[in-house]
């Protein structure tokens, strides 16, 4: 009875704060080492996506086939492997030219979570890299939570920590409030921190793809204005030789 | 009738092209000594058309509805071709709009470019900017993202202040019992028609006005009272070619910087693009911080400064319509600051950093200490204006060359 109480009281706690509460609090963010244009690493971040996040997080701004094309899933030609596409990264639809939805209902999402799982598309837009880096790595055990799992940057979050089985169990010194493995997952800290790094920056391609190009094109901008503008000073020069 | 052998000369014949080519460029006398601070007039003018160019593009694609803008605008970054460049010129160019008006106008304070003869260009240019503010406010609802929608809600609420009428006023400026569908739809008729006919036709009546009087300079001399036996100012040079030249390589650089943000830096640290923005709407879940851009922040702190809502609605109107009657504030004759007396420097000085401070205050959460900084900035702001005719009378006035320096 006292443990239906108190998951009744996480839930409403869940509803009432997990968006009102997660910016206040102290949690030092950790940089995040992601790189856009490492393109190994965005194809591993977006098949880690497909499995452990798409199903409950939609990115729905998000094309396969843009995406695949983007992060080198391509043969020679520059054409999309739609076939490696198919069976490895689209599990919601039978056509590459669909979004990155999910089937999960949004109302299915508030009574199983108390909320809907928000769409990821923009989220390190919102809140950026360095964020959901450190929070991909700040689960701990905490029985008192519906999940079994609590989180220091964003206490009380509705979501369980999906990669608990790769990260292993981390638990929360309340002296010294410093998160330590209790219990090694499948992988160790090194190979887990490589893995949020992926995930990180699969997030940060999607929700700004266009950043891959838009740097290269703004390196030839400068290099035609730089050279324009001598012109336009010898131009300014030669007319203004008769004014004293 | 004389024989048109020319396309220009049927034209000329009909409408008077070449004759107001020669009245507002190669025959408009300018004084020959601007300096860097006279780029920002047609930097201005620039980014104008910038902003109407990207905004027709971006029409093209954008969906008006509560239901659909905030897509529509994620379909714009990623689906439509070169969509992310016409929104990046787009939210850049209002940024670095208010940016060149602000330089524009504090140009006009160290010069006193709002002095007799030109006061009414002064006030012409008012209403610009105040119909720059206006349109900056309806088109920040269209992406319909989290700051957008709580942002028109705070300001739209102001007028909740004005006492009786206030409630129903909001009312009907919303067109509903909150910010919605209705009031996004109404918001982008007049984001994208009445402002910008509105901010055009000004700016014709401003550059009429302008060359009227004719162009004030860092001397604040008059050059048309010296002129040469051509009947031409002896320190004024046509506009055309002269300063066209110019101005086309301070739009190089203005270029190289503008650019330079949209291709490398558009959220410009939060500044530009707000993160929260990339949030769609949401009535029920209030963001932990709602500032207005940075543009309006100065407004924004004074506002905040006042404890009673009426009080800092007004002192907010009040700190905008203040700067229509400062021609008939400074009471010096002497229009540049190069030959102005202390007072009236060390006022500005005053007042650019109460400014400045207020904008970045206005950007910040709201604290005790904060609170107190920003009343003290709106006292310094306000006694700019206020005690005016006092310094400015009393200033040692200091003797203006006849002709400009270079």
């Amino acid at each position: 009875m006292l443990k239906m109480i108190k998951r009744i009281f996480g839930l409403i706690l869940v509803c009432t704060m997990s968006y009102s509460v997660h910016a206040t609090t102290q949690v030092a963010l950790q940089k995040s080492p992601n790189q856009v244009c490492d393109q190994a690493s965005l194809q591993r971040g977006a098949k880690l996506y497909a499995n452990y996040c798409q199903s409950c997080h939609a990115m729905r701004y998000v094309r396969f086939q843009t995406m695949a094309k983007d992060i080198g899933i391509v043969n020679e030609e520059g054409k999309v492997l739609e076939e490696v596409v198919k069976t490895n990264l689209n599990f919601i639809s039978d056509s590459v030219h669909d979004s990155m939805t999910n089937g999960m209902l949004p109302k299915d999402g508030e009574k199983w979570f108390g909320i809907t799982p928000p769409d990821l598309t923009l989220e390190t837009r919102v809140r950026g890299t360095d964020w959901v880096y450190t929070y991909l790595k700040s689960f701990y055990v905490d029985p008192a939570r519906p999940w079994g799992v609590n989180n220091t940057l964003f206490p009380n979050v509705a979501m369980p920590h999906v990669l608990l089985e790769l990260q292993g169990e981390q638990v929360l010194d309340p002296k010294t409030h410093q998160l330590t493995l209790s219990k090694p997952g499948k992988l160790s800290a090194l190979e887990y921190d490589q893995l949020v790094t992926d995930l990180v920056n699969f997030l940060d391609y999607s929700a700004e793809p266009i950043k891959l190009k838009r740097e290269k094109m703004g390196i030839g901008v400068m290099i035609f204005l730089v050279i324009f503008l001598v012109f336009a000073y010898l131009l300014k020069r030669e007319y203004w030789k008769d004014v004293h | 009738m004389k024989k048109e052998s020319t396309l220009g000369e049927w034209i000329n014949h009909r409408f008077p092209l070449s004759k107001m080519f020669r009245e507002h460029a190669s025959e408009y006398y300018a004084p020959k000594n601007f300096n860097i601070w006279y780029y920002f007039g047609s930097l201005a003018l620039f980014v104008l058309i910038n902003q109407i160019v990207t905004g027709i593009w971006l029409a093209m694609s954008y969906k008006p509805s509560a239901q659909e803008a905030f897509h529509s605008v994620e379909y714009i970054m990623r689906d439509v071709n070169f969509g992310w460049l016409l929104r990046y010129l787009h939210s850049t160019g209002a940024s670095a709009f208010f940016i060149v008006v602000y330089l524009h106008m504090f140009r006009a304070l160290l010069y006193g470019s709002y002095k007799k003869p030109r006061e009414l260009l002064w006030v012409v240019g008012m209403f610009i900017y105040l119909c720059l503010m206006a349109e900056a406010f309806f088109g920040y609802l269209l992406p319909w993202g989290q700051m957008s929608f709580w942002g028109a809600k705070v300001i739209t609420s102001l007028f909740e202040a004005i006492p009786f009428v206030g409630s129903t006023l909001v009312e009907w400026l919303r067109g509903d019992f909150t910010v919605s569908d209705v009031t996004l739809n109404r918001f982008y008729a007049m984001h994208i028609v009445l402002m910008p006919i509105l901010l055009l036709g000004l700016v014709v009546v401003h550059i009429l006005a302008l060359h009227e009087v004719g162009s004030n300079n860092p001397d604040g001399n008059d050059i048309k009272k010296i002129k040469g036996p051509d009947g031409k100012p002896l320190d004024g040079i046509a506009f055309h070619p002269y300063y066209t030249v110019k101005d086309l390589v301070g739009l190089v650089i203005f270029l190289i910087v503008f650019l330079g943000i949209v291709f490398f830096w558009p959220d410009f640290g939060g500044y530009f693009l707000e993160a929260p923005n990339f949030t769609p709407a949401n009535p029920l879940v209030t963001p932990e911080h709602i500032a207005p851009v940075w543009y309006m922040t100065p407004f924004y702190a004074i506002l905040r400064a006042v404890p009673s809502k009426l009080g800092g609605v007004l002192s907010m109107a009040g700190a905008i319509a203040i700067l229509f009657v400062l021609p008939w504030l400074d009471k010096n004759p002497v229009r540049s600051i190069r030959y102005r007396g202390w007072p009236y420097k060390l006022a500005l000085t005053l007042f650019t950093i109460s400014f400045v401070t207020l904008g970045y205050l206005g950007l910040m959460p709201p604290s005790p200490g904060r609170m107190i900084a920003a009343q003290l900035c709106s006292v310094l702001y306000f006694s700019f204006f206020i005690f005016m005719p006092i310094y400015t009378s009393l200033e040692v006035k200091k003797k203006v060359p006849d002709r400009v320096t270079s």
